[in-house]
């Protein structure tokens, strides 16, 4: 498909992006924001009170849509006092600088007030996918020493009640909806936890302090708990600004869920931090909502996934009229040129695809409002990021324009992961000679625009999210009649690509549909519909090297041909 | 169509089975979405309308599948 040119009526906020790239420096970037080495800086105070501040306190911060469709609006001064509230909830349960607040709840408000509670308050918080099953949430928990918790009641009676045992660390879990009968120690309604919260001014972070921790999954090994500072909230803000176009006054929808980080860094962050009004929408999926939202909420920027478009491209050939509607991007995979013309022919625009991951925690390429739009390309850096690829593991040897290679991102931009505690030689193995290496597979074309490739490893990418085979592999070998297992992805029109599961049985008994639903059925309570398999296969033998690694090159093209040959299959 | 109400009950526990073995299908209250009550994610609740499709043997459009986020949803809809 030919280049999409930027439509002449459209002037993004972004003008000069060859003056922006090069007049950018990060630490006067930060030092304007208040955020330079060393100041005091809170992301939360950026985010609420100073808009509050300038005089703003009325403007809506948050445009709510429950799960019954009720419609309600919160302001920037009812935010900073849930949210100041939240932090002297937090004090009043003896919870310090540094400790660890975790989430497990959809798009709903109380995931504002959590963050932005917490990292008010010098405390760090964390999101966790509400569709983790138990092994996944315990093991997260666990590893992130969890002091509170803020969940739902179903979540709580169906994962957390289980596992609790195993969390020594966490003591209050605060739930957003009703309460169990007899509920054990610790337990409480947020709303009551809140209604006799002191108010609490803004803790004295600095611009290091740690804020927000993010889990990654890993090839081998448990999940990385990746830590951001408080000065990443300039990225956000700037990258916002730059690739999604916000601004003040804005109606914003990011679809993320607030279980992965781009819910947090573009569902909470960025669009406060610009002043605008995010969009938060409690209920599952369902394309006439979609519509609904786009149309009569008057969303004027939409970020969200290429799985999200093509389960929408599904149900609407052409949408209605969305006069509001000026900037669409997408992010989480790699979005083909087909949806991107779909995006075209259905809301008379194109969809501009993203590019960052946790570790960055903030976008780094992208296919800028500002710039044509190649379909099916990640696009071009940000300001303040230089991307480059190169050999794989060596950053000081690049490869020549249309080689494939890792991409690897230089320069100090504020949102890069400052630390992993539970991986300490994490950041220095993938930091080299200033480079950070991504561990993605990539080229640049003639042009400067950048094309993903694939991953450097055995991550799979579903849905939008990662999955590490280890962790499903774990899961799977816990059950009685499996032996072995290998994990891979394989490609899917719809999620683009999904887990499957390759399984060599042991003990008695047939290896037939029973037993392969048994240990489906054990693989979704353990690891939940997200990490879960989609399709199991039994093997006799799974392909090995020589050193005894489950060889995931060979299962996934086997994966790939299965799925081709009969598609349509599911588990 | 010429199906009968039990025959539209097992295709739609057969289909929620395949795809979500973990699910207890009789526990589950027929008037509430499914998706409230046990653990299903979109791509699930995709492959359970196209394993609906397969076993009934026909073609469910993309704007009805909201009809089918309860089990009375599904029978009601299945059965017109």
């Amino acid at each position: 498909m030919e280049w999409i040119e930027k439509h002449p009526d459209v002037s993004p906020r972004l003008t000069d992006y060859d003056a922006e790239c090069s007049n950018l420096n990060w630490p006067d970037a930060l030092a304007r924001w208040g955020a330079g080495e060393n100041q005091p800086f809170n992301m939360a105070v950026a985010a609420v009170d100073r808009h509050v501040a300038e005089g703003l306190a009325e403007r809506p911060a948050l445009r709510i849509i429950d799960r019954d469709g009720g419609d309600r609006s919160l302001t920037y001064g009812a935010l900073q006092a849930q949210t100041a509230r939240f932090a002297g909830a937090l004090g009043s349960a003896g919870v310090g600088v540094g400790d660890r607040v975790m989430a497990v709840l959809g798009p709903v408000p109380e995931v504002h007030v959590a963050v932005l509670g917490t990292v008010r308050a010098g405390a760090v918080f964390g999101g966790l996918f509400s569709a983790f099953g138990p092994d996944l949430l315990a093991q997260r928990l666990r590893l992130a020493e969890a002091r509170v918790l803020v969940t739902t009641t179903a979540v709580y009676e169906r994962k957390i009640a289980p596992i609790r045992d195993r969390l020594p660390s966490l003591r209050d879990i605060w739930l957003v909806d009703g309460l169990p009968e007899n509920p054990p120690p610790g337990l409480r309604r947020l709303a009551d936890v809140l209604a006799e919260a002191p108010y609490a001014e803004p803790a004295a972070t600095r611009a290091e302090s740690p804020a927000l921790l993010h889990f990654t999954s890993g090839t081998t090994g448990e999940p990385k708990a990746l830590i951001h500072a408080h000065r990443a909230a300039v990225a956000h803000a700037l990258t916002g600004r730059w690739a999604l176009d916000l601004g003040p006054e804005d109606c914003f929808w990011c679809t993320a869920d607030p279980g992965w980080v781009t819910g947090i860094s573009y569902g909470v962050f960025a669009p406060l931090l610009n002043g605008a009004t995010a969009l938060v929408d409690a209920r599952d999926f369902d394309p006439d909502h979609w519509l609904e939202n786009l149309r009569d909420r008057a969303v004027n920027v939409w970020y969200t996934s290429p799985t999200a478009l093509r389960m929408l491209r599904r149900a609407v050939a052409e949408a209605p009229a969305l006069p509001a509607l000026r900037h669409i991007a997408s992010v989480g995979e790699p979005l083909d040129s087909e949806t991107v013309e779909w995006g075209l022919r259905a809301f008379g625009q194109p969809v501009h695809d993203t590019y960052w991951q946790s570790e960055t925690g903030a976008i780094v390429i992208a296919n800028l409002p500002v710039r044509a739009i190649k379909p099916g390309a990640m696009g071009l850096p940000v300001p303040g990021c230089i991307p480059a690829i190169v050999t794989p593991g060596d950053p000081d040897s690049p490869v020549t324009d249309g080689a494939v290679g890792e991409l690897a991102i230089r320069g100090d931009w504020p949102a890069l992961f400052r630390d992993c505690p539970n991986r300490p030689d994490y950041r220095a193995r993938v930091t080299r000679s200033g480079w950070y290496l991504t561990g993605d597979l990539a080229r640049r074309d003639a042009d400067g625009y950048f094309w993903f490739v694939g991953r450097g490893d055995d991550m799979i990418k579903t849905a939008g999210h990662m999955v590490g085979p280890f962790e499903v592999e774990a899961a799977l070998m816990a059950h009685p009649r499996v032996s072995e297992a290998g994990v891979v992805g394989a490609p899917d029109p719809v999620a683009g690509e999904v887990v499957w599961a390759f399984v060599v049985p042991t003990g008695e008994g047939e290896a037939d549909e029973t037993l392969r639903r048994d240990i489906l059925a054990h693989a979704r309570r353990r690891l939940g519909p997200a990490a879960a398999p989609r399709v199991i296969l039994f093997r006799r033998r799974l392909p090995h090297t020589r050193s005894g690694k489950i060889l995931r090159r060979r299962l996934r093209r086997l994966a790939s041909r299965i799925s081709g040959r009969q598609s349509g299959v599911k588990a | 169509m010429t199906v009968d109400n039990d025959t539209l009950d097992e295709a739609v526990t057969a289909a929620l089975e395949e795809v979500a073995p973990d699910v207890d299908v009789s526990s589950l209250d027929p008037h509430r979405n499914l998706r409230d009550q046990v653990e299903l994610d979109s791509v699930d609740f995709l492959n359970f309308v196209t394993a609906l499709e397969r076993r009934l043997d026909l073609r469910i459009p993309e704007g009805d599948y909201p009809k089918l986020s309860s089990l009375e949803g599904c029978r009601r809809y299945l059965a017109a």
